[in-house]
């Protein structure tokens, strides 16, 4: 059931925890552990913005084992505001409306049902700007 | 009346309604086809939204109203009678996804529509003991409702967070609290059923309107205050006509309720309801305004709040998207969408 892989990234997933470089400032996601060389503690945990920009995407209609029920959808390279580049899908979002350049918000959603006996697993996916 | 020694208020509120609606039209276009509907139309929550993915994003707004770190809660408590699992808190995953985690006591609160404020009531208490400093209560449920039954037309998605916190720092403060609860079957679910059962007019004067109008009336009377002191008042709304009727029976006018009214555009958002009533109202309330809610939990119990407005609501509210924001992003999905999205086609 892969309890312990769902439970280890739940605050990478949960709220886009990265990490912050304690030297440089460099912030990167996901989080990883330290380059050889580097001090155990350089990086420290660092909860990025959310916001971002669509760096490209695509629609999946031929979907991946576990992701038979959502198809079509839109999966994304979301250039963040503080520089990494992740992959997630786009939520809330029309397939015409996708576009690059986009800027996007990060929510918190489903991103599979592993059925009755086993986890809903729970991430980050990026949509359009709710106005403020 | 109670209150606590210590007074309260609530220094950050965040709503949340999916995008997606379905007309009440819709629904009475396979089931029905005649007669009124209890509202226009409903929300109804995308294929990756449930309570606690709700809760998360309605408690980021009040944080962000708030402006204090995550780590700075108490107690993240979700009131819910849609909890994703039977076993497993909500409370522990959305405290997480805030990054309130690990020193925070997190639940989860039942009380059919009301369980949202039953956190309320506590938040106050843990508050205004000094026991903590603030506290997250949150009222979100993605309602079910058995295809072709009336509460079909308005069984809706919604989340509201409000965040308790000592009364200096709020922008409405608590004025007191009263809550009126008896044992009155109108509306349950037993376990491992799908679809609850209500006992139709039941629900009506001696559940609904009996038990609100019992809370309401006290909290009046203790506070020795009359319906016109009050620039607003929201009451639980399962439709349109209950809380349009309960006010008029109290002697609250149509303006006085008109901001905090949604049930007609989102149906009723149960937990959320009355919350995001009050949210709503939140967004365009003006200091020294008096604000009255009374949710409805049926089983059944209502709790009446009086709330004044302080000199920070102005500036906080801009800090996240007002509860309008949410209602106007309308996506209208038709009766086979919503069938599939809401788990009513049998696939094995």
């Amino acid at each position: 059931m892969d309890l312990a892989k769902h439970w280890r990234l739940r605050h990478a997933r949960y709220r886009l925890e990265g990490q912050r470089n304690r030297l440089t400032g460099e912030v990167r996601f996901p989080p990883a552990p330290p380059r050889p060389g580097e001090a155990e503690d350089v990086w420290e945990p660092y909860v990025l913005s959310g916001r971002g920009r669509v760096y490209s995407f695509s629609v999946v209609r031929q979907p991946p084992e576990g992701f038979e029920d959502q198809p079509p959808y839109l999966v994304a390279l979301v250039r963040l505001d503080e520089g990494p580049m992740v992959t997630a899908q786009l939520t809330d979002c029309d397939l015409d409306q996708a576009a690059i350049d986009m800027p996007v918000e990060m929510v918190t959603r489903r991103l599979r049902d592993l059925g009755p006996t086993g986890l809903i697993v729970y991430g980050y996916k990026f949509r359009p700007i709710v106005q403020r | 009346m109670m209150k606590p020694e210590r007074p309260v208020g609530i220094i950050g509120y965040g709503a949340y309604i999916p995008r997606f609606r379905i007309a009440a039209r819709e629904i009475a276009r396979i089931w029905d086809g005649a007669g009124g509907t209890p509202v226009d139309s409903k929300s109804v929550p995308g294929p990756d939204e449930d309570t606690i993915t709700m809760s998360i994003e309605a408690a980021r707004n009040a944080l962000a109203r708030a402006r204090i770190t995550p780590d700075r809660l108490s107690a993240v408590w979700v009131g819910s009678e849609s909890p994703p699992y039977s076993v497993k808190p909500s409370g522990t995953l959305v405290a997480e996804a805030l990054g309130a985690t690990p020193w925070v006591s997190a639940a989860d609160w039942e009380f059919a529509c009301k369980a949202g404020s039953e956190a309320l009531t506590a938040a106050m208490g843990m508050v205004g003991s000094g026991m903590a400093q603030y506290v997250l209560a949150i009222g979100a449920d993605t309602a079910q409702g058995r295809p072709g039954d009336a509460l079909e037309y308005t069984a809706a998605a919604g989340a509201a967070a409000l965040l308790v916190g000592p009364a200096a720092e709020a922008v409405a403060v608590i004025e007191g609290t009263t809550s009126y609860v008896t044992d009155t079957p109108d509306f349950f679910r037993r376990a491992d059923t799908t679809y609850p059962v209500h006992g139709h007019r039941f629900t009506g004067e001696p559940a609904y309107f009996n038990t609100l109008r019992s809370a309401a009336e006290r909290l009046l009377h203790d506070l020795g205050a009359q319906p016109s002191d009050f620039t607003y008042a929201v009451f639980h709304q399962p439709n349109t006509r209950f809380p349009q009727t309960v006010a008029r029976q109290l002697g609250f006018t149509p303006q006085q309720i008109a901001p905090g009214l949604l049930s007609p555009r989102i149906g009723n958002a149960y937990s959320a309801a009355a919350l995001l009533g009050l949210c709503a109202i939140l967004d365009v309330a003006k200091p020294g305004d008096r604000i009255f809610v009374a949710t409805y939990g049926s089983g059944a119990g209502s709790d009446a709040y009086a709330l004044r407005v302080t000199e920070a609501l102005p500036e906080r509210r801009e800090r996240a998207p007002l509860t309008a924001a949410y209602l106007a992003r309308e996506t209208f999905v038709d009766y086979a969408v919503y069938a599939k999205w809401r788990g009513k086609l049998v696939m094995e």
